[in-house]
């Protein structure tokens, strides 16, 4: 197993005496080269899975094991693509890319070297002198995406990385990471609440409850790659997975507005003050 | 053009005869035939050195005691930034300190230290200390944590990590401290030097004031005002103008 997660609980201190219960018995493991999603909606606990697994946090009971090993802090076999804004303002592309490899102790030369291979494989090579807010949401995120890969991670962690951008642009970045994950055979960990962007780059989806976060359901996605989102299997999985995910937005809507909501019967699209994007 | 009519109306008025001339000196034409003007005496006091030694001694003493602050502003700000006790009291204390205008620490200084150059210089650190401390604080408490866990998941810690993100984060906000620092610096040194300490632009102002040679007084306020558009044009927002077009702040 490359990342392990066992009996992982972790909550927060909320005040006086109260705690938060984030996670709730986290029980799964990746294996090498698989590329896992997680999903569910916001407030799940996906994200602090991910940053335990980056070592940026740690669990309050049970363990994360990286080749087998406890995780007891960020390390270079684990790097995260963070969603938009992850890139320092004040450097280059090229200066962005190269941190990492420097801070191995890499000569400039080499480090400027496979800094390069690492643009031209998300096609970025003649921006290398640019400054992220010069550069679009989606190249932003390819210069993310190069800067982890030239480290030769494990394991690559990514954080609703596509979640900023807009439909086009998404689509594009996931045949160019599905195509990068077929080439490099790394390991993935996927961050995303858009189902159909789970589906359509795992190999296996872990659907979150909420409130505390535990892995409710396991699907394993068995579609030809590239996958086509007009897969049978695909469009069957999201009919299933919407389902399952619905009775939890109904959980978290009903905590928010009180418990004579459904969700059945004010559908959001059907109302005219909180259209939410029938004209996009 | 503001300028010229202000000159013009200055003008007018002391030509009306209602003040004395030393009192209110014309800028430019004479009121009688080879009498006093400030331009006069401006340019005699550079071209006679005067003006410019003073210049010269006050600014050597203002940059001295302002990177004296910005050093100490920095190191507090980055205890108070990274330790909560610090800030729970050293930050708590700061806040009190900055609203006590400078040159109240005078008394204190001259008796010890005496009076002379190292009290100017202790007051003007201390007028520029607190308020640097105050933005440098909140420039490293406000470094995006997104930027700190990027960079601990490429492998940095520890002081690269302050050296290559925290410090380079906070430069916008470490900026307009320096900025604001310099402003205070400049009320401090010269209610210092008009005080006491000789040498010194305010030492001339007290000259001016005990001959009653408001054309030197006048001088000096221009010398002073010169100087510190110069500075803040040259330095201080080209500063910030270069981050901002970096980070693509403004256009």
């Amino acid at each position: 197993m490359k990342v392990s997660l066992k009996e992982v609980n972790k909550s927060f201190q909320k005040g006086k005496g109260e705690t938060l219960e984030v996670l709730d018995d986290i029980d799964f493991n990746i294996s090498e080269g698989e590329f896992v999603s997680l999903i569910g909606p916001s407030g799940c606990g996906k994200s602090t899975i991910l940053k335990l697994v980056a070592g940026l946090d740690a669990p309050t009971s049970g363990e994360v094991l990286m080749n087998g090993r406890t995780v007891t802090g960020p390390g270079t076999d684990r790097v995260v693509v963070f969603q938009e804004g992850g890139l320092f303002p004040w450097m280059t592309v090229i200066e962005n890319v190269t941190y990492g490899l420097l801070r191995k102790k890499m000569s400039k030369e080499e480090a400027h070297e496979k800094a390069m291979e690492g643009l031209r494989m998300v096609h970025l090579a003649n921006f290398t002198g640019s400054y992220p807010h010069e550069l679009s949401g989606g190249m932003k995120q390819r210069v993310a995406i190069a800067r982890a890969l030239v480290m030769d991670p494990d394991v690559l962690l990514m954080d609703e990385p596509f979640a900023a951008l807009d439909e086009q642009t998404r689509l594009v970045l996931h045949k160019e990471l599905q195509r990068i994950w077929q080439d490099t055979g790394k390991t993935i960990l996927f961050i995303t609440h858009n189902i159909r962007e789970a589906l359509t780059l795992s190999d296996r989806v872990l659907l979150m409850s909420t409130r505390p976060g535990a892995v409710k359901r396991e699907f394993t996605v068995q579609a030809a790659r590239p996958r086509d989102p007009a897969d049978s299997n695909v469009v069957d999985l999201e009919r299933r997975v919407m389902e399952e995910l619905e009775e939890e937005m109904e959980k978290v809507l009903k905590e928010e507005f009180g418990d004579d909501y459904h969700l059945e019967k004010s559908r959001v699209r059907d109302s005219d003050h909180s259209d939410m994007g029938s004209h996009i | 053009m503001f300028v010229i009519v202000i000159i013009a109306i200055w003008e007018v008025i002391s030509k009306a005869g209602i003040f004395p001339t030393f009192m209110f000196p014309p800028l430019i034409i004479p009121s009688v035939p080879g009498g006093v003007t400030v331009l006069k005496t401006l340019v005699g006091g550079v071209m006679s050195g005067q003006i410019l030694a003073a210049t010269g001694v006050t600014l050597s003493r203002l940059l001295i005691g302002f990177l004296i602050a910005v050093v100490l502003g920095l190191t507090f700000g980055f205890l108070i930034a990274r330790f909560k006790w610090v800030d729970d009291t050293l930050g708590y204390f700061v806040t009190a300190l900055q609203s006590i205008p400078s040159i109240v620490w005078f008394p204190l200084a001259i008796v010890w230290f005496g009076l002379g150059n190292t009290a100017i210089l202790f007051i003007v650190a201390i007028g520029a200390t607190w308020t640097m401390t105050v933005n440098s604080s909140a420039g490293f408490k406000n470094v995006p944590s997104i930027y700190i866990n990027a960079a601990r998941t490429l492998g940095s810690s520890g002081s690269h990590l302050l050296r290559t993100v925290i410090l380079p984060a906070s430069v916008p906000h470490i900026i307009s401290g320096l900025r604001v620092a310099w402003a205070f610096a400049w009320r401090a040194i010269m209610a210092g030097e008009l005080l006491g300490a000789a040498g010194g632009l305010g030492y001339l102002l007290d000259l001016g004031r005990s001959t009653q040679a408001m054309d030197l007084v006048l001088s000096i306020m221009i010398v002073i005002g010169l100087i510190g558009t110069i500075i803040d044009n040259q330095v201080f927002l080209r500063m910030e103008r270069s981050v901002a077009r970096k980070w693509g702040l403004r256009t």
